[in-house]
């Protein structure tokens, strides 16, 4: 009997990094950039929450010294900054220098998951430890804490009350992000920027300047994926390569949802469903078979690409101008 | 002259891009209750002139007075702070956004309230006369439509002059009757209006004065209503120009390409060309007239086999030859027949030359494939390339230029050169004149008759139709896919030829 009930839980833990970094892609996209570097940016985002989470822990010792505002505060901060610094770096060689985007993109992807095993590893040397990780128990403890009596209000609330307070972040931040896109005056002049930034231009609005306040609230967004997944969902254990495929998938979301944050809720809970779905096939089944699950999420998105290639709505399609650079006195 | 303060002086204004002067030392002034026509050649540094002035471009040096104020216009929210509106050539809207939308881009109101947005759109519409629905996607408009957006979203930002680059090149007759009804409603309301243009029939019919410039320098400034035609040429050319196209008797007439019953379908679905039937002759040129998209691109592009064709026929009949059929033919069997197709597409550089290559790479896009052996033939080329800059005085630093970097008209010239080089015996060309100023134009329509003297039978598809009835044996028109008749250019007149333009037959619209 397929487990509804555990299920949903695990998908929503699986959903909210991928929720998190297509919110922050679908808004830098908006502004015609094309950031292939957000797997690095999440990565970034993980391994620089986990820098602040370790000297905080090291400087605190136990949990019980430990001061909650600082302990979600600390890592939040400089998870911020990280991949903030990494969306900054990203928009000073793109819109300032005009370098291609998808070249830059792929960079940063891989400098980012440089950047983090590199860090990774050096902490891991610090402390000595036998085993290739670090343990962020104390932090993890905040970041998972949950309302105390959500596992007393039944099956409401075993899915829908008892997550760590990121995943209501991630859902308040992708509803705000839809609100702005389509409600506010902002909204509509990023929109401007990604479709036809010529024509934003001559409306008197800066390009440039919004192609890097997109990108790097995009990137901060995108990175607080890679915090969640560290602190919550891998319970504050940090080791090398463990994100794995999530950025791409989450690059993949934002195509599936066609750029719509809000439907990015749904959709992402659809893939992490997906992506777990392996766990739930038949004991006694070839376990070859489950590589071909783990596929699910990338094959949906390929019939949606093609679906909504054939219905060619316009307002379903990518914002015209993404990916390309725009440098105002060329022909 | 009454001593007014101009709504906006421009004093010595000059404009470098790398080597080229676009304008030097230029003085204009824009009065308010007036319109200023500014006519030049292509290249001739209206459009950069007026760019300075929205803000796209900053001069080099040179001061600009707004109302009597030296003002620094770096941005084109400086410019429309100060009142200045511009409506580019190409339109600056954004697609997918509602007309409203892009209206209000940029805007910082108060509020952001697109419901009261389209309340005043519709005011400024019903006051000047405008025919706009706000709620209106761009993508769903004609270009007429998006024009009206562009208008209107410049008075919506109470803009009180207001620069249209152009603004009749894609419009048909009547469409340019009504924008010109709008704009005299803008005079009457004390706007200043200037229109950037070539065409003198329009400057005369607009405007109060005309500014013209040379290659870049102020040449002088006439009132409309003392100067003439001849004068206003003289000044933009710089020497006396014949003023008539030539149109040369049609001989050894031939049927040379046959059509029957031709139905082409877009990739859409949507019906593009309904049994369209003609015979093109050789030792004739003939016009295909009709509004933008009424089946011109694929009329021509079926000829050239790029076209699937879903019912009818296309004969191609050599002299003294085989009659053959080209339906079903790769098109570059059908180029080796001696059709050839030469289109000049909205952007210029779309279709046919690649802008990143230099003059003789793109002459040897027709030839690369001729010769044998591992290296391409540069030589040939070459000579057609340095041939084709002699004869249509085409501008340009060297022949390693990329064509990209050529102004507008040059690279036209190179894309209609090199067809005509070819020696084709049908030569297709669609808006080869396409923003071309008089002199390049008067250089393609003679590069025109001259081919038709040679016995070749041209396909000319124009935009402007004074052109087309002073240059064409026979005007066929299209309407919506169809053929609206087929007239005889030495016989008819703009006003019946506009009619079948809008309907079949030119009866009244349905």
């Amino acid at each position: 009997m397929f487990d509804i009930v555990s299920f949903i839980p695990r998908a929503v833990a699986q959903a909210t990094p991928l929720l998190l970094g297509s919110t922050g892609e679908t808004l830098t996209e908006k502004s015609g950039n094309l950031n292939l570097g957000i797997p690095g940016i999440m990565y970034v985002g993980a391994i620089s929450g986990v820098i602040g989470a370790f000297f905080y822990e090291q400087s605190v010792g136990s949990y019980e010294n430990a001061n909650a505002f600082l302990a979600i505060g600390i890592p939040l901060v400089c998870c911020l900054l990280g991949s903030a610094l990494m969306g900054l770096l990203y928009c000073f060689l793109t819109v300032t220098l005009r370098a291609n985007q998808n070249v830059t993109g792929l960079a940063m992807t891989t400098f980012g998951v440089g950047f983090g095993n590199f860090f990774g590893g050096s902490l891991i040397k610090l402390t000595g430890s036998d085993v290739p990780s670090i343990a962020l128990s104390i932090t993890h403890k905040f970041y998972a804490a949950k309302l105390p009596f959500a596992k007393s209000a039944g099956v409401f609330g075993k899915l829908v009350l008892n997550y760590g307070f990121l995943v209501y972040v991630a859902i308040v931040i992708a509803l705000a992000a839809s609100w702005f896109l389509n409600r506010t005056r902002q909204g509509l002049q990023l929109r401007a920027v990604g479709e036809n930034p010529a024509t934003a231009d001559a409306a008197g609005i800066n390009v440039g300047r919004y192609k890097y306040w997109a990108t790097i609230i995009g990137s901060m967004i995108a990175g607080l994926g890679g915090l969640y997944y560290v602190m919550d969902y891998a319970s504050g254990v940090w080791s090398n390569d463990a994100f794995g495929d999530r950025g791409w998938l989450a690059i993949a979301l934002v195509i599936f949802t066609i750029w719509r944050p809000n439907v990015s809720i749904l959709a992402s809970l659809l893939f992490g469903g997906l992506y777990i779905l392996y766990l739930y096939i038949p004991t006694g089944t070839n376990m070859a078979i489950k590589e071909i699950y783990k596929m699910a999420p990338f094959v949906v998105t390929i019939i949606v690409l093609i679906i909504i290639s054939m219905r060619k709505k316009r307002e379903n399609q990518p914002p015209a101008h993404l990916g390309l650079p725009y440098f105002r006195e060329e022909r | 002259m009454e001593n007014r303060v101009p709504a906006v002086s421009m004093r010595g204004i000059t404009k470098t891009f790398g080597p080229v002067v676009a304008n030097h030392d230029v003085s204009i002034d824009i009065q308010r209750g007036e319109i200023l026509s500014l006519l030049g050649e292509n290249g001739s540094g209206k459009t950069t002139l007026m760019n300075m002035l929205s803000g796209i471009y900053f001069p080099d040096s040179g001061q600009i007075l707004v109302d009597g104020k030296e003002v620094s216009i770096r941005s084109p929210k400086d410019a429309l702070d100060l009142g200045i509106g511009m409506i580019h050539q190409h339109f600056k809207l954004v697609d997918v956004m509602t007309a409203t939308e892009n209206i209000v881009l940029g805007l910082k109101e108060d509020k952001y309230d697109l419901k009261a947005a389209s309340r005043r759109v519709r005011e400024i519409c019903d006051r000047y006369g405008f025919d706009l629905k706000p709620e209106q996607k761009i993508y769903d408009m004609t270009v007429s439509q998006k024009q009206t957006v562009e208008i209107v979203k410049v008075l919506y930002r109470n803009a009180d002059i207001l620069i249209l680059d152009e603004p009749t090149a894609v419009l048909t007759p009547q469409e340019t009757e009504k924008l010109f009804d709008v704009l005299r409603n803008m005079r009457k309301d004390n706007k200043a209006v200037v229109i950037i243009t070539h065409k003198l029939n329009e400057v005369l019919e607009i405007s109060d004065r005309v500014d013209i410039l040379r290659a870049g320098e102020f040449i002088g400034s006439l009132k409309t209503s003392e100067t003439g035609v001849q004068e206003m040429t003289d000044m933009m050319v710089g020497h006396a120009v014949e003023l008539n196209i030539d149109r040369p008797e049609p001989k050894n007439v031939e049927p040379r390409l046959e059509i029957s019953g031709l139905t082409v379908r877009s990739e859409e679905g949507i019906l593009k060309l309904d049994n369209v039937s003609f015979t093109a002759n050789s030792g004739e040129i003939l016009g295909i007239a009709g509004i933008s998209n009424s089946g011109q691109k694929e009329l021509l592009e079926a000829i050239a086999g790029l076209q699937p064709v879903e019912s009818g026929d296309i004969y191609y009949l050599p002299h003294g030859g085989q009659k053959t059929s080209l339906i079903g033919k790769d098109p570059l069997d059908i180029q080796r027949l001696g059709v050839s197709l030469s289109f000049v597409p909205e952007d210029r550089l779309g279709m046919g030359l690649v802008g990143n290559m230099d003059l003789t790479d793109n002459m040897m896009l027709r030839s690369f494939r001729k010769g044998r052996g591992l290296f391409v033939d540069r030589g040939t080329p070459k000579g057609v390339a340095t041939d084709v800059v002699d004869k249509l005085e085409v501008v340009t630093p060297n022949l390693a230029t990329p064509v990209r970097r050529l102004s507008g008209g040059n690279v036209q010239k190179v894309l209609v050169g090199r067809e005509i080089a070819s020696a084709p015996s049908v030569l297709l060309t669609a808006y080869a004149v396409r923003g071309l100023d008089i002199n390049s134009s008067y250089a393609i329509y003679d590069l025109m008759n001259q081919q038709k003297e040679k016995g070749v039978a041209v396909i000319y598809v124009g935009e402007d139709l004074d052109v087309l009835l002073e240059l064409a044996d026979r005007i066929l028109i299209l309407c919506g896919g169809k053929v609206s008749g087929i007239v005889d250019g030495r016989k008819t007149d703009k006003y019946e030829v506009g009619l079948m333009m809008t309907s079949l037959g030119g009866g009244e619209a349905k």
